[in-house]
């Protein structure tokens, strides 16, 4: 397949490797932003293949392992009024809450529903007027720009019985609180390239500056992570510290101009909270005051609805490249993808996951 | 949770994980295994079930046949390739087929909600008869019953099925040996990605078509080549990963496979990577692996090849040394462990 088969090349891989090894000579750790990459490196078994000098560290890009807890339990609470069809990605369903999940609640008689795209819950709006249909409008810049679309057509059709149950976040928010925090362990990053061909990397420059830390925008499969850490290596060996765009093929430095117009007008910054690490100063993106009617947390009054996260779980240390997945006492013992103690175990793109599916 | 042998009141799952059923209980994957695992297989203990076999091989005055049931529960009820009467039709004659039986008579029971259309039940149940026509099979018994209507559009189909078996081979899960190759006969995923495609209205530039098919005919002539098979198993819900870690687990085996020798169509492993889904776990409805000799490998291969349904037939791995489970190499040199999805698998949010 193009641009998937030629980026899967075993022979580019290797060289690539190779010129890792060549270059490196004091140890390193870089740390993939994006659940999505985490899993690449440990699907082909490339992290077992690079020196040991360098050090993986898996970051916070995984949409479903940040949305807090109390969000999940709001969803749940939403989903069980008989009133209320709620629509969620799929991933989403499995998350644990305090004490159940999505899938469960449909077990019950809730309505709950798989979509893969916010405007297929707005036309199920359409279809059942006498049901407030919710969209659970979890994600990062990435999916941000579909939600604000569905939340404009809303509005301009007049749909009433639409609302967002809004868990969005920020990738260079959370970057710079790693970088800032008095245990960071993060020599460079490889930014998240779908990400990037959204909002752009004209954003990390500041960040790279401050704290003297190369970035490169980096795709997802195994040639693009093997070409971001060699940028990465060269700079720091180089005691170089810029921005970098190893995932040219789609990023540009200011990213989709109609999408940023399009979640600008619909949003705005605000701090947000993330699963295990706590809320981040202006990490998160809510719907603007004039379109607080599609707000699901103000429609149903949720705000109040406070849900503390149990201490057990270090998918937060995870999630901040404090610690790897089988330092945890709890891994692939009481804690499996069957009974995930957190959400770094159930989805999909978390490290606990990707450590248990490929590394058991 | 601890229970004594002779006291079993308590439901063996544990109520806290999940109280209610919940639609991962069937989706094939580690939920279904435990309900299998935990509830009816110690329920039900006997030498039969302990083969955890497509089927059933049951001695018969000196013969053995091979008996077998599975309901069919999709929706849509029409895809690209198939419906659900072919589904049905083939779902068992292929469960019959890798106990290595040739399959002779189908059960046939219909639970039909109340409105759906007349002209769809006749439009599923003329396609019953043409399936029952190319696999070679009766429907000898039925039973209908309608449940009180929702949506008025669901049709669900259990059948059952008897077949002979004419050969004296012990093909089974736990007949596998250390240096048995594993042939697969064609590429994976065209009836899970057919079925979402038309189920979420995804639409793609080509159309894929469901792999639906009775295998019981190229069965037949790996069997009448006297290949010395092992072990057969369809690849439905579960997908390839599924079955080779059923198989791995019953017969306390290791087995690799090598990912590059797995081929998966372009347009099948497009929908794969915008869905975020792993062709080696989506469903297949005309595929299976085949576990034999190392020495047989080419004769079967030449058998396959000239069979429509084995015409992409490859020797994709091998059962080794090493602790019970699966690992798939790839081209980089590394290695991953295949485990069994928890529940359905899921599409990704990005």
């Amino acid at each position: 397949m193009k641009f998937v088969d030629e980026y899967r090349n075993a022979d580019a891989v290797k060289r690539g490797i190779e010129k890792i090894g060549a270059a490196v000579r004091r140890p390193w750790s870089i740390m993939e932003i994006c659940g999505g990459q985490t899993h690449a490196f440990l699907r082909y078994g490339i992290d077992e293949l690079l020196p040991p000098e360098i050090t993986l560290l898996h970051g916070p890009g995984c949409p479903v392992c940040v949305t807090p807890l109390e969000k999940i339990d709001r969803a749940i609470r939403l989903a069980a009024r008989p009133e209320v069809i709620l629509c969620s990605f799929g991933d989403m369903v499995r998350v644990p809450g305090s004490s159940e999940d999505l899938l469960a609640v449909k077990a019950r008689g809730g309505d709950v529903r798989i979509i893969y795209s916010p405007v297929d819950a707005l036309k199920i709006a359409g279809r059942h007027p006498d049901k407030e249909v919710v969209f659970f409008a979890i994600g990062f810049e990435t999916t941000a720009p579909a939600n604000a679309l569905a939340v404009l057509k809303a509005k301009q059709k007049s749909v009433s019985n639409f609302s967002l149950l809004c868990s969005q976040v920020r990738v260079p928010p959370a970057m710079e609180a790693i970088l800032a925090s008095p245990l960071n362990k993060v020599d460079g990053f490889l930014a998240a390239g779908h990400v990037c061909s959204v909002m752009g990397y004209h954003e990390y420059h500041a960040i790279s500056k401050k704290y003297n830390t190369p970035i490169v925008a980096t795709g997802f499969e195994p040639l693009d992570l093997v070409q971001g850490l060699l940028a990465c290596v060269l700079q720091l060996e180089g005691g170089r510290c810029v921005v970098e765009n190893q995932y040219a093929r789609s990023v540009t430095e200011q990213g989709n101009a109609a999408a940023q117009q399009l979640m600008h007008e619909v949003f705005q910054v605000t701090d947000q909270k993330w699963r295990g690490i706590g809320v981040i100063p202006h990490s998160g993106l809510a719907l603007r005051p004039e379109f607080s009617a599609f707000d699901a947390e103000k429609k149903f009054h949720l705000q109040d609805y406070i849900v503390h996260e149990p201490e057990a779980c270090i998918s937060g240390l995870v999630l901040q490249g404090l610690k790897k997945p089988p330092d945890c006492p709890h891994f692939s013992g009481r804690c499996t993808p069957e009974h995930p103690m957190g959400a770094t175990m159930v989805s999909s793109e978390g490290a606990c996951a990707a450590y248990y599916k490929y590394k058991k | 949770m601890q229970h004594s042998p002779d006291f079993q009141l308590q439901c063996p799952i544990p109520l806290s994980d999940y109280p209610r059923v919940t639609l991962a209980h069937g989706g094939g994957g580690k939920l279904t295994h435990q309900l299998i695992a935990e509830m009816f297989a110690p329920m039900f203990d006997n030498e039969f079930l302990r083969a955890r076999h497509d089927g059933a091989v049951l001695p018969m005055d000196g013969e053995r046949i091979a008996f077998t049931t599975d309901s069919h529960v999709i929706q849509p009820l029409f895809f690209p390739g198939g419906d659900i009467g072919s589904l049905a039709v083939y779902g068992t004659v292929n469960d019959l087929a890798m106990c290595g039986a040739r399959p002779l008579y189908l059960s046939l029971s219909l639970i039909i909600e109340e409105g759906l259309p007349m002209q769809t039940l006749w439009k599923v149940v003329q396609s019953i008869k043409t399936a029952c026509e190319r696999a070679g099979v009766k429907i000898v018994a039925g039973d209908t019953k309608v449940i009180e209507r929702q949506n008025g559009d669901e049709l669900f189909i259990n059948t059952s099925g008897v077949g002979v078996i004419e050969h004296n081979l012990d093909i089974r899960p736990g007949a596998i040996h250390i240096g048995d190759r594993i042939i697969i006969n064609g590429d994976l995923g065209l009836h899970g990605i057919a079925v979402l495609a038309q189920r979420q209205g995804l639409e793609f530039e080509t159309t894929i078509d469901s792999d639906c098919a009775p295998l019981n005919g190229l069965v037949g002539e790996l069997l009448r080549a006297d290949i010395s098979i092992h072990c057969m198993r369809d690849l439905t819900r579960g997908g390839l990963a599924g079955a080779l870690v059923e198989i791995a687990g019953t017969a306390k085996k290791h087995i690799s496979i090598d990912e590059t020798k797995i081929t998966v169509r372009e347009d099948v492993q497009g929908a794969c990577e915008i869905l975020g889904f792993d062709p080696l776990f989506v469903a297949n409805e005309g595929r299976f692996v085949l576990f034999l000799p190392p020495d047989e490998t080419e004769k079967a291969l030449a058998v396959m090849h000239k069979h429509p349904l084995g015409a992409g037939a490859a020797v994709i791995g091998l059962v080794d040394e090493g602790a019970p489970g699966v690992a798939a190499r790839n081209d980089f040199g590394g290695s991953r462990v295949v485990e069994m999805f928890s529940g359905e698998q899921l599409p990704r949010i990005c």
